[in-house]
């Protein structure tokens, strides 16, 4: 993908050539902590086009998981979201009933531990084809044999006798591959992946990317992948974004965030990764820690305290989002600093 | 969760405060219960053992609050010395299931293995045993009386402790901090008193109180039938069965009061115990 | 003190576990030498947590023997003193700073705990010992009096690494003691490791299924698949020229910018499913 659409829900008729699939706006959630209403998501603005895979990094509590619990409407009771979220034009928060059960099984999500979200109880055909019997009128028989030839594209080979187990007689890696089954059986449009292969060994993550890049080719599937690695978003996914207390402070083509980010956010949490091909005596570690939403000081960059480039400016009012170079970036010295991140200085 | 507080556990009243007004009111009524249990003859106004017949179900008048039961005697005097067998004696059953329960449940979980067999295996058969039935038995063995019954609950007891216990103590025995002590060389017994046991005194302290409920009826049971508590001697339990009739004969009010200062002992130390288990879960984290 | 850096301080020979007919670990063999760190890397199912437990004795070896400071410690302690003697041999930091502390007790507690364990000392020695350890970690005074709950992921490791060189041990056990931190909280804790391991001369044996923490900080490395070891060597050589076919795939199957993740053949996915789980 050589031109990436900005993260600006505005430009949704500029600089693309096709309608985006999902675009969120301004989108806000404040929910309900220690008594009172503080914001866990602030403005937080993407564009996802059809069959186009998204990356969404960030540390704890920059406000991943909760995008995604947004755009599944799955946000806790309480909770308050402002701003919008569109999918194929139509807004997700006011969706109700028949609409909202035909928005589900476009948008499907798969999570970390698919241990937490599967019924121990249920054998695994009930639980794959319950969304296309329920929701699709298809018969016992289609669905699972449609369950059994999903299996297959995922690597499971005797798909029959898998359909009979139980999610105790699966290991990790396979039950996720099942998860994965089971979400593509709809046949959805998006795909919500949040940390998916994070607690997965590492070749055996390798292997279910590989499943997803094959399948979503296949189906144009077009996936918003969270994960708090900054290389895997950034090898599997079109274009990342970067997530900070709360908020998206860049969003760039894949290709280009380690060797030109646009915000020393995103070029000091790089830096901070050991490199496997180098031995280095000491890393450059960020000073203090990843603050959540909640904590982030009002008028000012939420980084600024722990940022090697912070100056008078950034402490002035948070910053706007810029468009540079085809990406996005929430520094407000982001233009002065254009070409200089890569080799942030010893911290 | 990150809030950048230093919270050390709260200590002694500090704790109690945090419990909130019920917490405080079910702390009062049982510290109450427990003087009037350990001075209780002492502050009885007149002879709780004096029978006058002339004055069988009189009503309260002058000094006689709650008037009298089926015997003559003055039921205010009667429940206050009673408090000492109806409060106390639960309080033993309390004190020796839950101790010797804890001891059963924590090295079971420690030990696993065979010993966790035979441990569980025995406490399987005690649970056959209903606690009435067992202070039946100590009464036919060793002759009607609070000691024997008491004991008698305890051993009832002592399974439904060990076992509510038993399953948390396995889960903090699997915990890393547990296995970091044990790699430091720690002992087994002092790992298992200074950090098991704590770790699971919640758990122990909800036990004890709903066991405290059941300990009180029981024996309050158990005397009505005449085989924990001997008349003479004043108890809640006993004074229900005395002055049943009472209830029949519309004279309610000995077996009444005696039945509401039982229920408000136990129902205190229930909502004491329901807030200090709350209160432990939170301050866990 | 005579310089000793060549010094063996542990040593593994023919390391064997059998779970009744389940063998997870198997010929495990490895020495550990004075100032030098030694990475068991491996991916689930490879043995190497259960290594590590037979280290410290939470695991009794099937079969072979493991030395450290010149006892033997395969079987297990027999005395209280030999237990606390152990203890100041090889000390071991978990993986899960959420569990890996008794949630009742602060910082300060706890190393004081371990100092009487292992210390007959007075109290304020005790103290001036704690508060060295808590500074030697970068933890404050308002946090090692804070109780854990109070604590995030990577101050609670900080604490567990002070409890665990209270002891003063030769060689500290690292099981996978940064993958459950942020990124930014990871390289804070790696650089504190080398920092300590530069200023105590401590050995470590890290366990990590985390190639690029391999790298970072160990020399040495071995290379586990299925309770055996399959290569070892300096780990920038296992890690740039990996000989052994699995070795090979782990390392491919690092992302990186460019990677694109292959499927295998079925054949060998499937092979692969019902074996490695």
């Amino acid at each position: 993908m050589s031109d990436p659409i900005a993260a600006d829900p505005l430009a949704s008729a500029g600089s693309a050539a096709v309608l985006p699939l999902l675009e969120v706006a301004g989108l806000t959630v404040l929910l309900e902590v220690n008594g009172a209403r503080r914001a866990v998501l602030r403005d937080v603005s993407l564009a996802l086009r059809p069959g186009e895979a998204v990356g969404l990094v960030g540390e704890s509590g920059a406000g991943k998981s909760m995008t995604a619990r947004a755009l599944g409407r799955l946000l806790p009771a309480g909770a308050e979201m402002r701003g919008s979220i569109r999918f194929g034009g139509a807004e997700v928060g006011r969706l109700a009933g028949a609409d909202l059960r035909r928005y589900r099984s476009q948008v499907a999500m798969i999570f970390q531990d698919p241990r937490a979200h599967v019924n121990p109880v249920r054998r695994i055909g009930d639980f794959m084809t319950e969304a296309l019997r329920t929701n699709h009128a298809v018969p016992t028989g289609e669905a699972r044999r449609r369950a059994v030839d999903m299996l297959t594209q995922v690597g499971i080979e005797d798909g029959a006798r898998r359909l009979q187990q139980y999610p105790h007689q699966m290991s990790g890696g396979m039950l996720q591959r099942v998860m994965i089954a089971a979400a593509l059986l709809t046949g959805p449009r998006l795909l919500l992946a949040d940390e998916p292969t994070t607690a997965l060994d590492v070749t055996t993550q390798a292997e279910v990317m590989a499943i997803l890049d094959e399948l979503r080719n296949k189906s144009g599937l077009a996936m918003l992948f969270i994960t708090h690695d900054l290389e895997l978003a950034a090898a599997i996914c079109d274009r990342t974004a970067v997530m900070y207390a709360g908020q998206i402070v860049e969003v760039r083509a894949s290709p280009l965030l380690h060797s030109d980010p646009l915000h020393p956010y995103t070029a000091a949490l790089a830096a901070a990764r050991p490199d496997i091909t180098r031995t280095t005596p000491r890393l450059r570690a960020i000073p203090g820690r990843p603050l959540s939403a909640f904590e982030a000081p009002a008028r000012e960059c939420a980084f600024a305290a722990r940022c090697v480039h912070a100056g008078e400016i950034c402490r002035v009012a948070v910053p706007d989002l810029v468009e540079l170079d085809g990406g996005v970036s929430r520094c407000a010295r982001a233009r002065e600093l254009r070409g200089q991140l890569q080799a942030a200085p010893d911290g | 969760m990150l809030t950048g507080e230093t919270s050390a556990p709260r200590r002694g009243l500090a704790r109690l405060r945090a419990t909130g007004p019920v917490g405080i009111a079910s702390a009062v009524v049982i510290a109450a219960a427990t003087v009037l249990g350990l001075f209780g003859p002492l502050l009885a106004p007149y002879d709780p053992g004096l029978p006058n017949l002339s004055l069988s179900w009189a009503g309260p008048a002058g000094g006689h609050l709650l008037g009298y039961d089926f015997e003559g005697r003055d039921v205010l005097s009667r429940l206050l010395a009673g408090a000492q067998s109806s409060v106390l004696g639960p309080l033993a059953v309390v004190i020796l299931s839950v101790t010797a329960g804890t001891l059963l449940a924590v090295t079971a979980a420690w030990r696993r293995g065979v010993s966790d067999t035979v441990i569980s295996s025995g406490l399987n058969i005690l649970f056959a045993f209903p606690g009435i039935l067992l202070a039946v038995l100590a009464a036919a063995v060793f002759g009607a009386g609070l000691p024997a019954a008491a004991i008698a609950l305890s051993i009832a007891y002592l399974p439904y402790v060990a076992r509510v216990l038993h399953g948390a103590a396995l889960k903090e025995r699997g915990q890393p901090y547990v296995a970091a002590l044990e790699v430091q060389g720690a002992s087994a017994t002092a790992i298992c008193l200074r950090h098991v046991v704590p770790n699971i005194g919640p758990l122990i302290v909800a036990q004890a109180t709903i066991l405290f409920g059941y300990a009180m009826v029981d024996l309050a049971a158990i005397s009505f039938l005449g085989l924990g508590v001997q008349p003479p001697t004043a108890n809640w339990g006993v004074m229900i069965s005395e002055n049943k009739y009472g209830l029949l004969l519309g004279h309610p009010l000995p077996a009444v009061a005696a039945g509401i200062c039982i229920v408000t002992v136990v129902v205190a130390v229930n909502l004491l115990g329901e807030r200090l288990f709350e209160q432990a879960r939170e301050a866990r984290g | 003190m005579a310089d000793d850096s060549g010094a063996l301080v542990l040593e593994a020979a023919g390391l064997r576990k059998q779970f009744g007919q389940f063998v997870a670990v198997d010929n495990v063999s490895f020495g550990l030498r004075r100032s030098r760190s030694l990475a068991i890397v491996g991916e689930s199912g490879s043995g190497k947590t259960t290594i590590a437990r037979m280290i410290v004795g939470l695991e009794r070896s099937t079969s072979g023997t493991i030395t450290a400071g010149g006892h033997d410690r395969s079987r297990p302690a027999r005395s209280a003193r030999d237990r606390r003697r152990r203890g100041r041999e090889v000390q071991i930091v978990f993986q899960d700073p959420y569990t890996s502390l008794d949630p009742r007790q602060d910082a300060e507690a706890a190393i004081d705990e371990v100092l009487r364990l292992h210390h007959g000392w007075p109290a304020d020695r005790r103290r001036a010992r704690a508060a060295e350890l808590t500074d030697l970690v970068g933890l404050d005074t308002r946090q090692s009096r804070a109780l854990p709950r109070s604590l995030s992921g990577g101050q609670r490791q900080r604490v567990a690494i002070a409890r665990a060189l209270a002891a003063q041990p030769a060689v500290l056990i690292l099981d996978e003691p940064v993958v459950a931190l942020d990124v930014s909280i990871q390289a804070q804790v790696l650089n504190l490791l080398a920092d300590i391991r530069d200023e105590t001369a401590i050995s470590y044996i890290l366990i990590s299924h985390d190639l690029a923490v391999v790298r970072q900080l160990t020399d040495e490395t071995l290379v586990l698949h299925r309770g055996t070891v399959v290569e070892r060597g300096p780990t920038a050589r296992v890690l740039d020229n990996p000989q052994h076919p699995y070795t090979q795939r782990l390392r491919a199957s690092v992302p990186r910018p460019g990677w694109k993740p292959h499927r295998r053949r079925r054949a060998d996915a499937t092979a692969d499913i019902e074996a490695s789980w």
